[in-house]
């Protein structure tokens, strides 16, 4: 067993002629959480994609768990996608989101296992109610529930506090710390300094799809990354 | 920070597009042959010579989209973004073509049988693959997406040739059940061998013409595609 | 235990159901849309020289792809709304999967619209149909085939684009010529009172056509998809 939850090595992906994830290698290991900065159009929400399996990658190597990523069911079905869109199906209620999920992903007695996760993320008692009916802090709640109740030895998260007021912050912040304690590796791309380096453990920002830091959440001091990402991101433009 | 990855250097400005002059060349050729040296059919009159633009405008519709399936289906393999021009390109030319048949087909009906439209099989088909050229260019038009067009139109395209076998067999179906009450016969005749040839050498040289516009329009989107770049950089 | 290709695309198929017969929407506006082109159609025709039970098959047939339409339109908008899309394809599901899955949503869709069609079409033509009722119904069922199989793939390319609402008629109308052809020609036939066999060519033409596009479609599906 032990290979690491996300590993990948010189990956590129290119769109016709434009190149969105030039050259990219990093590691992220069980329990700890890579949040991924930088300025709009690096490439991050590309590079998760293609670990997300919507993708395929143009050249390298991308795995989950040790299996190589193109096409490969079986890595998909190691992996959870939180995006700043819900991805839940606004008729259906949160039960029904998370149960289809759930099938989805071959999970044991889906039903139930809909029921825990909701219980978990403290939304079992809308559990019933159509999506569309409830708050985004709720919503975004439940779609954690969707993509954590296969139990995901990698957790993707997209901008996840986009449209989220403080209390939602807060609480999703709390809730990813907890799926993190519980042995999940993340990849946290997010604008959000502050909420980043909060869930961190690693911490990266992307600039023409290339990594160009790289280092530890340990030895940084969140008021110094901050000026510094600023300078960064005032030379990209 | 956009490096190019596939660039073809474009043609330069001036050139003299010998492809195309000899082409229409040929074809201008051949009408004089068809109209001054070529007799006049017994039955059909004078009229019996749009045949001769016909039944070649029709022979390279039916080509053109067979290009545009087969570049199509090739990209879909080797991702390879001139099949794609070239798919489009013979899109843009079969469609010329296809309505070039639709055209004729009444000149040549009217003084011949009288009507206008006859839903003959082959016109018929015609008619079909017009609507389906027509449905490929409307749909690449709808896409900005570069890669996605391309996917698409390889989609549209494959399927499309495999909808025209169909159509055919439905129409012919359609004409064995339900026996016309004029007999129409715009199929020709069996043509003695004057005009035979002057039907082969039309074959040719309109072979020649659509070769000849598909490159002139490939270069004229490779020209495009430099200046969107340029743009964009 | 992952689901295997069938059993994915029966939970894509029950999940698009439940959302669409939860609203109903879509399947009220194709029914009512239904009705009034079978009430529009008969007015159309001057009934002393065409008889009502000629036209009832045409008829019948054509509305069947217009309001086919309709349901396609909306099998993919229900995926694109909140990006749900992407959920499905990273899930550990073949994208063939989800093909089969709303081709078969579509299916009922379509076959629901028509259990109302069909008798809608005898009640306003005057038009008997209990007689070829059992042809009718396989014909309903190869038709119905066709356009899902053909129309579910063009409603995933047509939901990419802008004008969705207007590409999908202008592509896919062609491809359903054949089954209208082959559906109509054979219902006229056994509403006549015409044996069954007499049809078999057509009946031949929508089985192969549904082999064939069924088939090629599933195939082209995930060509469909961004990569």
């Amino acid at each position: 067993m032990h290979a690491p939850a996300v590993e990948v090595r010189g990956l590129h992906k290119t769109f016709g002629r434009r190149r969105a994830v030039s050259g990219v290698d990093f590691t992220v290991a069980d329990g700890e959480c890579l949040a991924l900065f930088g300025p709009n159009g690096a490439g991050k929400t590309t590079l998760l994609r293609v670990l997300a399996g919507l993708l395929k990658p143009s050249a390298g190597v991308a795995r989950i768990a040790g299996i190589a990523l193109p096409g490969a069911a079986e890595a998909r079905a190691r992996v959870g996608l939180l995006a700043h869109a819900t991805l839940l199906y606004a008729a259906l209620s949160a039960r029904e989101n998370v149960e289809f999920a759930a099938r989805l992903y071959g999970v044991p007695d889906p039903s139930a296992a809909a029921l825990a996760v909701l219980e978990r993320m403290g939304v079992a008692h809308r559990a019933e109610t159509p999506v569309r009916q409830l708050s985004r802090g709720l919503q975004q709640r439940v779609a954690i529930a969707r993509a954590t109740v296969h139990a995901p030895r990698v957790l993707l998260l997209d901008e996840p506090f986009t449209g989220l007021d403080d209390a939602g912050a807060l609480a999703l912040t709390t809730m990813l710390n907890a799926v993190r304690a519980s042995g999940a590796a993340m990849l946290l791309v997010t604008h959000n300094l502050s909420e980043g380096l909060a869930l961190a453990t690693h911490a990266a920002v992307m600039r023409d799809g290339a990594f160009v830091r790289h280092e530890p959440r340990a030895g940084v001091d969140p008021a110094t990354y901050a000026a510094e990402y600023r300078e960064l991101l005032a030379r990209a433009s | 920070m956009t490096a190019p990855m596939t660039r073809q250097a474009p043609p330069s400005r001036r050139v003299f597009d010998w492809m195309l002059l000899l082409a229409i060349a040929a074809v201008v050729a051949t009408y004089v042959r068809a109209i001054v040296f070529t007799p006049v059919e017994r039955l059909q009159g004078p009229a019996q010579k749009i045949f001769y633009i016909h039944a070649p405008s029709a022979w390279v519709a039916f080509l053109a989209f067979g290009v545009v399936a087969f570049a199509g289906a090739m990209y879909l393999w080797l991702k390879d973004e001139r099949l794609d021009r070239i798919a489009e390109s013979s899109a843009e030319v079969g469609v010329i073509f296809t309505t070039g048949v639709l055209l004729t087909g009444p000149m040549w009906g009217k003084p011949v049988w009288g009507t206008w439209w006859t839903w003959d099989a082959r016109l018929t088909l015609t008619l079909f693959l017009w609507f389906v050229y027509v449905g490929y260019l409307v749909m690449r038009g709808a896409l900005d997406d570069r890669a996605q067009r391309a996917r698409f139109s390889a989609v549209l395209g494959i399927l499309g040739s495999l909808l025209i076998p169909f159509i055919h067999l439905s129409v012919y179906l359609f004409r064995t059940l339900h026996p016309e009450p004029i007999v129409l016969k715009p199929s020709a005749p069996s043509l003695p061998g004057e005009m035979l040839t002057t039907l082969l050498i039309a074959f040719l040289s309109f072979t020649l013409l659509y070769l000849a516009l598909v490159r002139a329009r490939y270069r004229l989107g490779v020209l495009r595609d430099h200046a969107a770049l340029a743009e964009e950089e | 235990m992952r689901p295997d290709l069938l059993r994915a695309a029966a939970m894509v198929a029950r999940k698009d159901l439940t959302i669409e017969f939860r609203t109903k929407t879509a399947f009220f506006a194709a029914s009512a849309f239904t009705l009034l082109a079978i009430v529009i159609f008969f007015f159309a025709w001057d009934p002393t020289a065409v008889s009502a039970i000629d036209l009832a098959p045409g008829v019948l047939w054509v509305i069947f792809t217009f309001s086919g339409l309709l349901g396609l339109q909306r099998s993919f908008n229900v995926e694109h709304a909140d990006r749900a899309m992407d959920a499905l394809l990273a899930a550990p599901i073949a994208r063939e999967s989800i093909y089969l899955g709303k081709a078969a949503a579509n299916l009922v869709f379509v076959l629901a619209v028509q259990v109302l069609a069909i008798p809608a079409v005898a009640l306003f033509y005057n038009a008997p149909m209990g007689h070829a009722a059992g042809g009718l119904a396989l014909i309903a069922v190869l038709a119905a085939i066709g356009l899902v199989a053909v129309g579910t793939l063009f409603s995933s390319i047509a939901s990419n684009t802008r004008l969705a609402e207007l590409l999908l008629p202008v592509v896919v109308l062609p491809f359903f010529v054949p089954i209208v052809m082959a559906a109509a020609q054979s219902t006229g036939r056994i509403m006549a009172g015409r044996p069954l066999a007499e049809s078999a060519s057509w009946l031949q033409l929508l089985a192969g056509y549904d082999l064939v596009f069924a088939a090629a479609c599933m195939l082209a599906f995930p060509y469909t998809l961004e990569e």
